[in-house]
Order: structure tokens, then sequence, then C-alpha cells
């Protein structure tokens, strides 16, 4: 019966979506925005990555918003999973020398990688968002192999997360005070397809990468010391 | 054509696992599918045949063959915002699991309707 109605009810909607879709033409572009921000992209912002321009710099308070909502999340989290009195931990298995020493070699490199997503945000695809996600993998990857795992330093994870926001929210005051806007790229811009690019671009996404890396393994961890 | 097609399969199996299935965990699953469906349509309406990614790599790059760089930037938003809902979901989940020892819908009598 749940079944049948609820089938009915997607019928329905499939239908109205499908009505909606044959409108719309695909594979040519729709919006006079996308002409703007590719011919002008790289001389307003200097970030040779348009998506990264557009989150960084033309869409930089949304992005603001989305590490403030990321933030709320990870103190929702652990507000919810909060426990009065601890549990004493579980040993947990002991994971084979062949895992714990591909564990060993793999972290590292994770987190190199991790790094240089983030920092070649503006040049190639990647930014601070994906860079954190690799970088909370590479902790999952310790916390699910290694032989006694002890918990991250939590109070380091939450140093490195505040001054990630705060370097953020800083640099936007910045923006204000010399060119009279929040999060205005003052800084030079340089030449394209360069490291040391883009005025504020890279600084942000170094920030950004930090800050959700600690944020992700927070929440990795604090899942993970659930009986 | 495709790729609506794809799109569009994946948001209808989410909610049909949303709408049937009892255990909550199966409950978060589906909406995680049903969210990707809404992302791989999102991403969609920027296509253009032939398009190359955004990123000025090269010199020789055609501007005008280059795929619309506003859906992948507020996906790029969706997805994490889409992250962190799941995380606080799933907390909620432990949290109810913690108090009523069991994940079916019907065994939570204050959630009847």
């Amino acid at each position: 019966m749940r079944k049948i109605v609820s089938l009915i009810l997607l019928a329905i909607l499939l239908s109205g979506v499908i009505f909606c879709l044959t409108e719309i033409p695909f594979g040519r572009s729709l919006s006079k925005v996308r002409e703007y921000y590719i011919d002008n992209g790289i001389k307003d912002t200097g970030a040779t990555n348009i998506v990264t321009s557009v989150v960084v710099n033309y869409r930089g308070f949304d992005t603001l918003g989305e590490v403030t909502v990321l933030f709320l999340a990870a103190i929702g989290l652990s507000a919810v999973l909060h426990q009065e009195e601890k549990k004493p931990k579980k040993e947990g298995r002991k994971s084979s020398l062949i895992l714990y020493t591909g564990c060993r070699f793999l972290f590292p490199l994770t987190m190199l990688f991790g790094a240089y997503i983030f920092i070649h945000g503006h040049l190639t695809p990647g930014g601070g968002f994906q860079g954190g996600a690799i970088i909370a993998s590479g902790f999952l990857l310790t916390m699910l192999g290694c032989w006694k795992w002890r918990g991250i330093n939590k109070s380091a994870a939450k140093i490195t997360e505040s001054i990630g926001g705060l370097v953020f929210v800083v640099i936007g005051l910045l923006g204000l005070l010399y060119s009279g806007y929040f999060l205005a790229n003052y800084l030079p811009k340089g030449l394209p397809n360069e490291l040391f690019s883009a005025g504020i671009i890279p600084i942000i996404y170094v920030a950004i990468g930090f800050k959700v890396g600690a944020e992700l393994t927070g929440v990795l961890d604090r899942l993970i010391e659930e009986p | 054509m495709i790729y609506y097609i794809g799109a569009i399969g994946l948001i209808i199996i989410g909610l049909y696992i949303v709408l049937t299935k009892r255990n909550l965990i199966k409950v978060i699953i589906g909406l995680d599918i049903f969210e990707t469906g809404i992302f791989i349509l999102l991403v969609c309406t920027g296509y253009i045949k032939g398009g190359t990614a955004p990123i000025f790599s090269k010199d020789k790059l055609n501007p005008s063959l280059m795929v619309d760089p506003i859906p992948q930037a507020l996906v790029l938003t969706a997805i994490v915002i889409g992250v962190a809902t799941l995380a606080l979901a799933l907390s909620l989940v432990i949290r109810l699991y913690r108090h009523y020892g069991t994940l079916d819908v019907r065994k939570i009598k204050e959630l009847k309707w």
C-alpha cells in the first residue's frame, strides 16, 4: 500500500519534471553571466580557474556563509552527541602489520596532496574545500588502519579551525579598509598562471583548507568515538 | 540528454527510498542519493557541447566553448553543506538509537502520526 502510494507520487513528480525539462535546451550556453565571468575573470581577479574566482571573489560572501554553516554543523554534532559520563574506551582490534605500515606510508603523502590541492586552487582544479576533504580522509585512514588510535588532539583542531575562520574574516575586513567593500581583492594580482598571483584568493583558500580539514577531522573523530 | 536521465533517475530512486524504507540509516542514504541527483542536474544545466573546463591553463583554449562556471561554484557550495547536514543527521540518528535502542521508525512511538 505504502509502496503503491509512493510510486504514484513519484510518477506525478517525474512527469512534471520531464514536462519542465523538455522546454530547456540542452548543451548550449544559457546565461549571460557566464560570458562576463569567462571574459573578465582573469582581468578582474587574476585567477586562471574561473570557478575559484567565482567562489572566492565574486561570491566570496556566499563562501563565508558556507564556512559558517559547516562550523555550525560541527558544533551541533558535538552538542547532540555530548555525553556526561565517560565510557571506558574499548580496545580496538589489532590491524595487521601490512595495513599499519601502509597507513604510515600513505598518511604524509595524503597530507602533501591535500596541501597541493588547496595551495594551487587558483590555477588548477581544486581548492580549499577539496583539499580539506583530502586531509580529513588522510586522518580517517589513520583512524581506521592504525594500531592504537588515541584520538586527535582536540584543542589543536579547534585552534586550527578558529585561526582559519579568523584569517578569512580579517582579510575581508581589510578589504573594507583598503578598497571600500568587504572581501575586495586589494593585493597585487600578478601574472596569470603563477603561484603567487590572484591577490587574496590563495590566502583565503589556504585558510579555508586548514579550517575544513580540521573541522571534518573533528567530525570524524567525534563519530568514531561512539560505542 | 543522458545526463538529465541519469540525474532524474537518481532523484527518483532517492525519493523512493526515503518514502518506503523504515530504517533511519537507509532513509539517510536515500537522502544522500537524492542530493547527488540534484548536483548532477545542476551541473548539467551549465554543459556546452564539446566544452572544456573553465580554466585558462593553456592559451589555445577557446573561451566560447567553456562550460558555465556558476553552477559548478554553486554545486561546490552545496556539496559542502550536504556533508555538514549529513553528519548532523547521522548524529541525531545515533542519539535516537541511544535513547530508544532501535532504528525502526515504526517502533519509535513518539514519532507516530
